[in-house]
């Protein structure tokens, strides 16, 4: 907690007004392009225009990649969600053989680079036939998302005393329905901040997508965003209407977990 | 004095007692209590052991062989040929390894010390505070392709913000930051920082809020001052929080595509491309995958040595609990 000793107002304001203004210069930028003519230089977005979205919407195929993306996000989490459930409550709850050993390859796990095993990957699927549909990246990126969702929901778990379910069985509930009625729901701001991890970060991952869908129709929104970069002449107001487009679900979420992402870490993470 | 507060420091949260075990029989409870664990495991085990652990041993085994099937005549056992090429014929690994370093060292100390000091401001009490973390926390959410998107609007040579610095009378017209060899280094350091101090920050703060308060009126009735209680209780507290997350962070930025990728594209003239950048473009542009693995298997190594390394430096886990 903060020291009992309070250090001097400007002494918090002043580095963190400096602070702000570099994040949030950033997005106003964004905004700006987005939001401003063609070739307007103005440093506030008047006359205001809606062209660059229409344009990035229906032209650049956004609309698309947006259905895309929120496939990909919402079922990466729910099966992050739901199988990191499952063996976060092992971990929490039971002692066996080869607990520590799967700790452990959690744990290396981490250190296996997504990036450097594009090339086996993309064999693996190309085997299961599952090149250029959006199963691929799924389930790419719900295994890279496991092993750090896993280790938080079972420090979540293990923060819900045992003894309440306990309680349950005593009365005749089974385990699995004691799980349901005792355990779920004090989980629930945990199964928030997990999920929406898994959403964010499946939303914004790039490179799965990138290699393993050669269809524009099936492209997510950060290739779609790449494309444009890539142009030959970059159209800045496109460019940034599609970043603007690509960020408002991650706002949104983030928005609606912040407070829970703290508490979210100190529950289990960061302890490992 | 605030010594003798550092000692007394408490077990770290979290850790309380292991859950009691479950209790030996249950009836009606479907799978016996013996194997329910495995079976619960079993899904996430499936998925790493297929898309995890074997694309790894398939790397060291592509590694060891030509395979490249636009070149299908020269397919079959190499031997350690791809590594000798690697590293006595060619400089790229060399250069693009050296810069992985670079990059990776810059951005995680700059990264660890930025997040340390927003977390400790964002720790104190003030007005306003639950919005100033959303605000400063929310570049954490935006992806790499979104932050280049965003700083190449920035830097972009004819609407970026070297024109209206030089409307200001700072610096000329014209001037692309990201395609220049003495600027482009900085410019993608900031970059990546504005997204990278947030994960730090979080996680720092997360641990912070675990101190006790206890701690900080002992070392003040002690006169201890606020730099000392800051050495002597708040680090030691964090040193767990801040290994773990500078090693996590480590390794992502050293595997970083997203965002060297899409606003610089490794260049100019090869300046910002890391080994994984190059990895990928050996696989996907010469199709060279047995070249490819036999850098990847490199690369790998070298995260594990470095990881363990900085573990057993660090003494984390050391108790071993």
């Amino acid at each position: 907690m903060s020291s009992t000793r309070k250090p001097p107002r400007w002494q918090i304001h002043l580095p963190l007004g400096l602070y702000l203004l570099f994040t949030l210069i950033p997005f106003y930028w964004i905004l700006l392009f987005a939001l401003r003519p063609t070739g307007s230089t103005s440093l506030v977005p008047w006359p205001l225009t809606f062209e660059h979205f229409d344009k990035v919407w229906t032209e650049r195929s956004f609309a698309t990649f947006f259905q895309n993306s929120v496939l990909v996000g919402v079922a990466s989490m729910v099966m992050t969600t739901l199988v990191a459930l499952a063996g976060g409550y092992a971990l929490a709850r039971f002692d066996f053989r080869i607990k520590r050993g799967f700790m452990l390859a959690l744990l290396c796990s981490q250190f296996i680079p997504g990036a450097l095993m594009l090339v086996p990957l993309f064999q693996i699927f190309a085997e299961l036939q599952m090149i250029n549909s959006l199963g691929s990246v799924i389930v790419a990126e719900t295994v890279f998302q496991l092993p750090l969702s896993m280790i938080l929901l079972s420090g979540f778990i293990k923060n819900v005393p045992y003894a309440l379910e306990e309680a349950a069985w005593v009365d005749g509930c089974g385990r699995f329905r004691a799980f349901l009625a005792i355990v779920l729901p004090m989980l629930r701001p945990g199964l928030i901040a997990v999920g929406s991890f898994a959403f964010v970060h499946s939303w914004n991952h790039f490179l799965f997508a990138l290699m393993f869908l050669s269809d524009q129709g099936k492209q997510t929104i950060p290739v779609g965003l790449a494309t444009l970069m890539g142009a030959d002449s970059v159209d800045l107001g496109a460019l940034a209407a599609g970043g603007v487009v690509a960020a408002v679900p991650v706002v949104i979420v983030f928005a609606f977990i912040q407070k829970w992402l703290v508490t979210g870490f100190s529950a289990g993470a960061v302890k490992g | 004095m605030a010594h003798a507060a550092a000692v007394a420091k408490p077990p770290p949260h979290g850790t309380a007692k292991a859950p009691p075990p479950p209790p030996r029989k249950r009836r009606g409870n479907g799978a016996s209590p013996r194997r329910l664990p495995y079976l619960l495991i079993a899904p996430a085990a499936l998925l790493m052991l297929g898309f995890i652990a074997y694309p790894v041993v398939s790397v060291f085994y592509y590694s060891l062989r030509h395979y490249n099937p636009t070149k299908p005549w020269r397919n079959g056992f190499a031997g350690l040929d791809n590594f000798v090429t690697a590293f006595t014929d060619d400089p790229d690994f060399w250069r693009t390894l050296g810069f992985s370093f670079q990059w990776v060292a810059v951005e995680v100390v700059l990264q660890l010390l930025l997040g340390l000091a927003l977390a400790l401001l964002v720790n104190q009490t003030f007005v306003g505070r639950a919005m100033a973390r959303a605000l400063v926390f929310s570049p954490w959410a935006v992806s790499g392709v979104l932050t280049s998107t965003i700083w190449l609007l920035i830097f972009n040579s004819q609407t970026g913000i070297t024109r209206y610095l030089a409307d200001a009378g700072i610096g000329s017209y014209g001037t692309s930051w990201l395609s220049d060899t003495g600027t482009v280094f900085p410019a993608v350091v900031v970059a990546e920082l504005w997204r990278g101090v947030p994960f730090f920050a979080i996680l720092i703060l997360a641990d912070l809020q675990s101190v006790s308060k206890d701690l900080y009126e002992a070392a003040e009735v002690d006169g201890a001052s606020r730099v000392r209680q800051f050495l002597h209780i708040t680090l030691p507290h964090l040193k767990d929080a801040i290994i773990l997350s500078t090693l996590l962070r480590a390794v992502w930025e050293f595997n970083n595509v997203d965002l060297l990728y899409t606003l610089t594209g490794g260049g100019p003239a090869g300046e910002t491309t890391t080994l994984p950048l190059r990895i990928a473009s050996i696989a996907v542009d010469s199709h060279d995958f047995g070249y490819a693995s036999a850098l990847t298997a490199v690369a790998f190594v070298i995260l594990l040595f470095c990881s363990l390394l900085y573990l057993r430096l660090s003494k984390f886990g050391g108790q071993d609990k």
